[in-house]
């Protein structure tokens, strides 16, 4: 379980689901790519058009918070996100993204790292890169080929593990049937 | 070492003796609410490969969030879940109109004390109220739930909340619960559970109880809970779907953090833009205008708020340009508060009122703002955009009474 990308920062504290995936699209049953075009719509313009495959994103505590719409986990997901890096997530969005099977780490000395690196306010895409190993519980950041930094991160709880690798929440029930 | 009343409600949903913070338990829920959602939810649902949903009498859908559909897509998303519910037959199932969901559950007896409520939305903390565990999960997790009949949760760590003091004429518990965010923050009490005490708390109705449940989700909670009483006791006896069994805290439960507060002194308050937890006393504002007053929602719609914000327009207007929109909570508000003539006297002062349901409060139909305008909402969440349009708008919230008060005035005031 190991995941490689580019990094995008979003250097915000208490991003909610509003910015992350509007209210307005909760309804409509849209397609994967239309809700790729939406992600963050409210937050960061930029970043639909931007993202790739393999994107990370690295942001502040409570990340998620507000509602409890999983399109709000889709949305990045489809968009190309991995995985999210935070000092903190909200409860319903972690657990929204164990079950969209979209990694979710809380590592605050990570970001910390990462925010000071990019002192830039706001979110952007960096030049940084990041390597995240769910298995060993390690990430490391770094900047065109040079090694910066590790970090460790606790592991998850041995339920969500088992519901992330069967690949998500569907996958699992399916075999519980 | 005694147990915390979460900690002794997934204890019993979980058919376990006891269990302990960090725990891992699989539970089955009393009722699993969804609403609008529920299309989605079929859909996933369908996915899994599920035939049969796992106990129809356990599951409740009520439609709101789009009442009624103000397009081809959402009035087919009702169509899709009210074919669900008669091919599955599922027992209590609410069609358009007869209220947002949080307020239908309990309503309609569905919420006993010491069990477990899931529910597709965020505000399922709601039903704390009663003293059950109202615990929101998200949409897969539902048709998780309704294929297999149960999920797993971590038991939580549990913050004590104790409100002592008596509050002031004007001040409300959306007063008090809004000051309680602006301490604990956005985040204080993510993954965690909240119990309510004091003697503020005891004197609360059901439905100002409802109200601080319904805004522990603002701080993260997982669950927020008042215990059951005298007078959670008086409103079962009006409407309950069976025998309960009530349960307490240990009165040596081991709290994360035990957090008091004399609230005596407090005067109204306003989240601002775009946080909840952006808490200030509303005389601090600056005259700040509106354009919208929303009076409505899980929150803040219920019989006594209606008629508190129809005494304070009596006999008024609402200030030129503003728009007063009042959306009772559910049916049963609405008759209760036309027979009491509320709904005349807010009509009169120039309020739009509208069939119960979800209405302005997440920007998806009905009372969109334009871009630049502010609204006075007695709804819960002030995110940016949260009412359709992000441009320079924003959102204010407070309690009824502001909001009333407000709408007369033109810009944001708790002086009546
Ligand atoms: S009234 Fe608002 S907060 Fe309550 S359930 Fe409806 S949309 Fe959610």
């Amino acid at each position: 379980m190991k995941f490689e990308g580019r990094v995008w920062i979003f250097k915000d504290d208490d991003i909610n689901t509003d910015l992350i995936y509007p209210g307005k699209y909760i309804y409509e049953p849209l397609k994967e790519e239309e809700q790729a075009r939406h992600a963050m719509e409210d937050y960061d313009f930029d970043f639909s058009d931007q993202a790739r495959k393999h994107d990370i994103i690295i942001t502040g505590k409570n990340f998620g918070c507000g509602s409890s719409r999983e399109q709000a986990v889709t949305c990045l997901k489809y968009a190309g996100v991995d995985a999210i890096v935070a000092k903190s997530f909200a409860r319903l969005f972690y657990r929204n993204a164990i079950n969209s099977a979209v990694a979710v780490i809380e590592c605050p000395e990570a970001v910390d790292e990462a925010f000071k690196l990019e002192a830039k306010q706001g979110s952007r895409l960096s030049d940084l890169k990041m390597k995240i190993d769910l298995s060993n519980g390690k990430i490391s950041l770094a900047l065109k080929e040079y090694l910066l930094k590790e970090y460790s991160f606790p592991s998850w709880d041995e339920q969500a593990m088992l519901i992330f690798k069967a690949g998500g929440l569907v996958e699992y029930t399916k075999q519980r049937l | 070492m005694g147990q915390t009343l979460i900690e002794k409600i997934i204890a019993r949903a979980s058919g376990k003796k006891a269990v302990s913070k960090g725990e891992i338990v699989f539970v089955s829920p009393h009722r699993i609410l969804s609403h609008d959602n529920s299309a989605a939810i079929i859909e996933i649902f369908k996915k899994i490969g599920a035939k049969k949903v796992w106990d129809p009498e356990r599951i409740f859908i009520a439609l709101d969030h789009a009442v009624p559909p103000p397009d081809e897509r959402k009035a087919l998303n009702h169509k899709i879940i009210r074919n669900f519910v008669k091919e599955q037959g599922i027992k209590h199932f609410y069609d358009c109109g007869v209220g947002i969901c949080h307020q239908v559950l309990p309503e309609y007896g569905h919420v006993v004390p010491g069990v477990v409520i899931l529910g597709s939305d965020s505000h399922t903390t709601t039903h704390g109220a009663l003293g059950a565990a109202g615990i929101p999960i998200g949409r897969t997790e539902t048709a998780s739930v309704w294929a297999i009949g149960k999920t797993w949760l971590k038991v939580p760590e549990t913050i004590k909340i104790v409100l002592q003091g008596t509050l002031k004429e004007g001040v409300y518990a959306k007063d008090a619960i809004l000051y309680v965010i602006g301490q604990v923050g956005a985040d204080g009490a993510n993954y965690k559970a909240m119990e309510f005490y004091g003697n503020i708390v005891e004197k609360m109705s059901i439905s100002e109880r409802m109200t601080i449940c319904n805004l522990s989700a603002e701080m993260g909670a997982k669950a927020g809970m008042v215990p059951f009483d005298e007078v959670t006791k008086e409103r079962l006896k009006r409407r309950v779907e069976g025998p309960y069994e009530s349960l307490y805290a240990d009165s040596d439960a081991a709290y994360e953090k035990v957090l008091e507060y004399d609230l005596s002194d407090l005067e109204p308050q306003v989240a601002c833009p775009h946080k909840v937890d952006n808490v200030h006393r509303v005389k601090d504002l600056k005259k700040i205008k509106i354009d919208v007053a929303f009076l409505g929602t899980c929150t803040n719609g219920r019989l006594d708020d209606l008629k508190i914000a129809s005494e304070i327009v009596e006999g008024k207007k609402i200030a030129p340009g503003v728009r007063l929109l009042v959306y009772p909570a559910s049916r049963m508000v609405l008759i209760a508060a036309l027979k009491m003539g509320y709904i005349e006297k807010l009509v009169e002062a120039g309020a739009e009122v509208a069939v119960p349901s979800c209405g302005p409060c997440l920007g998806a139909y009905g009372g969109i703002l334009a871009p630049g305008e502010k609204c006075i909402s007695s709804a819960n969440r002030n995110f940016k955009g949260r009412m359709g349009c992000k441009e320079e708008t924003g959102i204010f919230l407070a309690s009824p009474v502001t909001v009333a008060a407000s709408a007369i005035a033109g810009y944001i005031t708790a002086e009546v």
